[in-house]
Parts: structure tokens; sequence; C-alpha cells
């Protein structure tokens, strides 16, 4: 990037040169990408290959249907919270309620519909409705009164949880029916076509994305990748999701909750990268100053933001409930928090605001779950555990520092 | 430079609280014509530009756009006559890309989606009539020069369609290769028919770019000058008074400190 060979009259029409050089030599590209601090997802993609081969040497029994079913099961509801997390992420502030909410939000679910006789969809709407308020309670008191997000939160957290308890007692936990809709959310799963279907639906959709924006690209006379590029992200894609569904249908097929997930997953990263609304986000994540410069209701977009962490929080508290049957005192308590923020920074969200994308929360979740899995084989306890997800933590952690410096050195060229 | 300037102010005054910031300014700016504000520090041109840019209206004053009058009370009544501003601090997200940064707060949409290759599109083109380089226009802003970044905030006012922008201090902290790049671009601007108004500390770059030198000194005009047959120190002088000079402030200073030698307190003024 050196502009010491500027001329006084550049010619025009050169000015902006294509992706060039990182697309010439890969290996070139990659040391560039681990200069600048632009590693993208590749960390963990490897991080959680090495997991996974540590944990299947040392038990077969890891890599197994059935157990990666359990896996993918596990995560679901706490990835669910570590979405919303990312988004609270990415304006660099926290959110430290989650595990509080989710745990209100089953205790509610569980006295709706078990003593006061709601019908179950209606409680789940009630419940994500509840979610939405909490989170403009929590967004309003930041952004209009100025209160720090990590007190505003942490208030939250242990208030909701007193509220949770209150709800609860006497008896501390209330059952929920092994039939029903809410029951249905986490013990569903998809038949092996349906499941084959699903599968090749999602791969088809992404494939005509791919074609119509490079297509739209060559008639806008923009560069465009290279078609091996495209072909090798959709085959990349379609491999990825015939692996996964073919070890899924080994056992007993897609869990719906596994789709409700990787669905919100999807839909949060398209509003974060498609709409003005998600822009917005990055914006304000980026650089608060700017962000009310350029005419964005940065008060808005937090309000909002911590609205759909809450709700997103509230609806892994329902999926908790729904797995377990029940809603108990310690639903959303203990780890649950941490595991949530955890899972969203192992995932490469920076906490320091502005990058990541919710993507990281199933990365992350994925590889925390897969600890808890490996170690639950191995029949350690959660002494390990914790250590041990503390180390992966740490790392992730280490690693947004550097990178940020990296970009940070090469941005200053 | 005939015809109707497309800003004029006279007799501006802007008081805050016990300090008269600016007094009896007067200010013509035509199109395609590069105006550079010069001054010492608290001569008033921030408050100067403040006031075109609508953050603090003047007290008093009369301020004519393209002939008729107007007047100027917020941001947005400055945006909506076509003055933008580009403020010292870029205010630059550097976490979006260039395309991002550049539409920021007017993205282009399409049934409610971003529609990022037209605004790649626009982006291009834009950048390509400014010869502004970059390695590409998806790298984020936090991998740019201070040129670039430079560039891009001035491309960005761009985008909405202005006739005059206010430049704050374009050149500060930048290297001289960037500086050139940045004053090529404002040559660019004038080359499209736009008023610039550029604040700026480095006479050199004044004298390179501008058409007039407008000195201000606390508050008030202290003259309009031709570059091209001013010298610099001319400007200098008018910057910090005629007769005050460093060599007359410096004896000032020893004089009083050695005698008590009362000395007219207006001798700042200017004669």
């Amino acid at each position: 990037m050196s502009t010491a060979t500027t001329s006084p009259e550049p010619p025009a029409g050169d000015g902006i040169q294509s992706p060039g050089p990182s697309r010439l030599n890969p290996l070139a590209a990659a040391r560039r990408r681990l200069r600048t601090g632009e590693l993208g997802a590749w960390p963990v993609i490897i991080g959680l290959i090495v997991i996974w081969a540590v944990f299947q040497s040392l038990n077969d029994a890891f890599l197994t249907p059935q157990n990666l079913s359990n896996l993918a099961l596990q995560i679901a509801a706490t990835g669910t919270i570590s979405v919303g997390v990312v988004l609270v992420l990415l304006l660099g502030e926290i959110d430290l309620s989650v595990g509080s909410v989710a745990g209100v939000g089953a205790a509610v679910l569980a006295v709706l519909t078990v003593r006061n006789g709601w019908g179950d969809v209606a409680a789940i709407i009630a419940v994500v409705v509840l979610g939405v308020l909490i989170g403009i309670l929590h967004g309003s008191v930041f952004a209009r009164l100025g209160v720090p997000a990590f007190v505003v939160t942490l208030a939250g957290n242990i208030g909701w949880q007193g509220l949770q308890l209150y709800l609860l007692s006497p008896e501390g936990t209330i059952n929920l029916p092994y039939t029903g809709p809410i029951g249905d959310l986490t013990h569903t799963n998809l038949s092996t076509p349906l499941g084959w279907v699903v599968g090749a639906i999602a791969v088809g959709l992404y494939a005509v994305a791919v074609l119509v924006d490079s297509q739209r690209r060559r008639a806008a006379g923009l560069p465009i990748r290279k078609p091996v590029g495209s072909l090798l992200r959709v085959a990349g894609l379609a491999v990825l999701v015939a692996a996964t569904v073919a070890v899924l249908n080994a056992w007993q097929g897609v869990p719906v909750a596994l789709l409700i997930f990787v669905g919100l997953v999807v839909l949060v990263d398209l509003m974060l990268r498609r709409t003005r609304y998600g822009r917005g986000i990055f914006a304000v994540g980026g650089n608060v100053e700017a962000a009310r410069r350029a005419g964005i209701n940065v008060s808005l977009i937090r309000i909002s933001v911590f609205a759909l962490t809450s709700a997103l929080a509230a609806f892994g508290g329902i999926l908790t409930a729904s797995r377990g049957f029940s809603a108990s005192q310690s639903t959303g308590a203990s780890d649950t928090l941490l595991i949530a923020i955890a899972a969203a920074v192992v995932g490469g969200v920076s906490l320091f605001g502005g990058r990541g994308s919710t993507y990281g929360a199933l990365l992350g979740s994925l590889v925390l779950g897969s600890i808890t899995s490996g170690m639950f084989l191995l029949q350690l306890n959660s002494a390990v555990r914790f250590m041990i997800t503390a180390a992966v933590l740490l790392a992730a952690v280490i690693l947004d520092s550097l990178s940020r410096r990296g970009r940070r050195a090469s941005g200053r060229q | 430079m005939t015809g109707t300037p497309v800003l004029a102010m006279s007799g501006i005054s802007k008081r805050f609280g016990a300090v008269q910031a600016l007094s009896d300014v007067s200010l013509e700016v035509n199109t395609g014509e590069v105006v550079a504000l010069v001054g010492d520090n608290g001569a008033g041109k921030s408050t100067l530009i403040k006031v075109i840019a609508g953050v603090n209206p003047a007290d008093n004053g009369e301020v004519r756009w393209e002939g008729r009058p107007v007047q100027i009370g917020k941001p947005s009544d400055a945006t909506a006559l076509g003055i933008a501003t580009v403020y010292q601090d870029l205010a630059l997200c550097d976490n979006l890309d260039v395309v991002a940064n550049l539409f920021l707060g007017r993205e282009v949409t399409r049934v409610g989606v971003l529609d990022e290759i037209a605004m790649e599109r626009r982006s291009r083109e834009l950048l390509t009539s400014l010869s502004v380089r970059l390695p590409s226009v998806r790298v984020p802003a936090a991998g740019l020069s201070g040129g670039q970044r430079q560039s891009v905030a001035i491309a960005r006012s761009l985008l909405g369609e202005p006739k005059l922008v206010l430049l704050d201090e374009p050149t500060a902290a930048l290297g001289v290769a960037q500086t050139a790049e940045v004053l090529d671009l404002i040559e660019r601007l004038r080359g499209r028919g736009l008023g610039v108004l550029l604040i700026s500390h480095q006479l050199a770059d004044v004298r390179a770019v501008a058409d007039r030198v407008v000195v201000l000194r606390l508050g008030r005009n202290a003259g309009v000058f031709d570059p091209d047959r001013t010298s610099q120190e001319e400007i200098v002088q008018a910057i910090t008074g005629a007769l005050d000079n460093a060599v007359t402030r410096r004896r000032a200073r020893v004089e009083e400190g050695t005698a008590t030698a009362p000395r007219s307190p207006d001798e700042d003024q200017p004669a």
C-alpha cells in the first residue's frame, strides 16, 4: 500500500485494481491475511478438527453418529443464546443477563402452560415477547441513560434469576408434558428422505444465490470471482451438508432443533450483512461517532439489539426446558451464560465490536460442545472440562487481540 | 470569477458567552473555485466552518446561497442546500469496507435488501472519476493509508451531489506523498465545478491549490489574497497581524518582563 510512487497526475481509470495479488498466489494471500489479521474462520475450523482428532484417538465412540447427533442437540439451546450474544458483541457491548433471561423464559413457559393452562404455541410466543421487553428495558437504560451495558445486564443477571426462583417456588421445578409442541421442539427428527430434501434445498438456494450474484456483477461490469472459486464454494457446502445429513440420518435423522438453530444462524447473518439495519449494527460497533454523523439512529440500534439478544436468550430457555421436559431453578444458571459468550468469542467474534458473524456462534458452540461431549465420554468431570474450556477461550481472545494488533499495524502503513 | 457566488456571507457574528468568536466576517466562494481559509489558532476558522455547516448557527449576518438569502439553522439545512462537510476526524468505520463507508447512512436497497452491486459500481465510478487509487473497494477502511482515508472521506461527501465542499484540515497529519494525493483531489473537485472551502495550517499547500486566500485574525477578516501574486511572508503577516510578527512580539515580551512599561492592550489588534 505504498503511496510513495504517487505521480502528480495518475492516469484515470486504473485507480482500482481488482482483488489483485491475493488471487494469483494463495500462499502469499494466506501470509498477507496472517499479517494483517484477516484470518476469518480458519483458526476455529482447524481447532475443531484438532479437538475431534484428539477425542477420537482417545475414545473411538466420539465420532459415531449417535454421539454426533447428541452433540447437535446439545448445542442447539446454548447456541441459540450465543447467536444473540454475537449481536451485542458486534456493538462492542456485552450482555451478562442472557443465562438468567433464558432461565426466566423457561420458568414463565412452565408457569403459563402447566399452572395456567395456556396453549404451548401461545406460551412460546409470550415468552419470546417477554424476552423482547426485557431487552428493551436493558437497552433503554444503557442507551438512554448512559449506564454501561456491563452493569445494566449484571443487574439483569441477578434480578431475572431472582424472578425465576420466585416463579418456580415453592416446588423449584415444574415438569412439562412429554407430548405437545414444546416437547416436540427438541424431540423430533426429520425422516431420512426429508433430511436429504432439506439439505438439497439449502445447497440449491446457495448455488442459485452465487449464480445470480455473479451474473448481476458481470452485467454491471464489476470484477467477478473465478468460476472455479464459486464452484468450490458450492461444492464445499454440498459436501458439508451431505456429510452432516448422512451422519445424522445414520442415527435418528436430522433433529428439528438443529434445523431451528442453524436456521436462526443463517437468518440473523442475512439480516446483518444484507440489510441497512445490519449495516447500522456494524457501523455502531466500528465507530459510534461515524455512525451518528451518517444519520444512523444509534439509540434505536442499541435498544433493538438488546431486545433481539434477550428474545434469542428467552428462546434458548424454551429449547432448554423442552429438552429436559422441565423448567427448574437451575435452568440457564451455572455456566450457561459463560458458555454462550465463550462460544461467540471462540467463534471469532471480536470483543472490540464490529467484527464477526453468527457463524462464529455455530462454530464456537461446536468447539465447546465437542469438548463437553468428549470429556463426558472420557468420564472426566467438570473440573477438567472447565480448565480446558478456559484454555480454548483464552486462545481465542489472544488471537482476537493479536489480529486486531495486526490490522492496526497494517492499517497504519 | 464572474456570476453569482455559490456562497456569499457578510456581517457574520458569533459569540460564545464572553468570547466574540466572529465579528462582521464576510466570505465568498464561487463555483469552480478553491478558497483557502487561514488564520492562527483561535482566529475563528472552525467557528466559521461550523456556521456554514449549520452546526453552530451565526448570531447575525447574512448568508446568500446562489444569490438568494437563506437561513442555515441546523446541519440538515446545509446538506439540503448542497453543502458537504469533511471534518478533520474522518469518521470512517474501520471495520467496514470502502463501499460500505461511502454509502454509510444512505445505502441503496432493492426490495429491502442492500444492493451491493449498484453501490460497488457507483463507488468505482466515483473513485475512478476522482483518480483515487485504492487496492480494492472491498478492503476495510483500516487497511487504507492516511491519504486514501482522506480521499474516501472526501469522495463520500460527493455522493450527496453537493455544490460546496468544506474541508477541515484535510492534509494535517499526512506525509508528503499523501498530501500531494489529497491536493490533486482538491483540484479535481474544482474541475468538477464545485466550490471548495479549505481550512489549512499548511501555507505551502494552500498556495499550491487555492485561488484565493481568506485570512481571519481574532474573528475578523484580515484580508483576501491572490496566492500567485502574494508572497508567503505577506500572508503570514496578515495571519499574525502586520505589525505583530514573532520578532515584535518577542521584543514586547522581553520589555514586559524587564520593566513595568505599560503597553497598550490593543497591541494585538490589526491596524
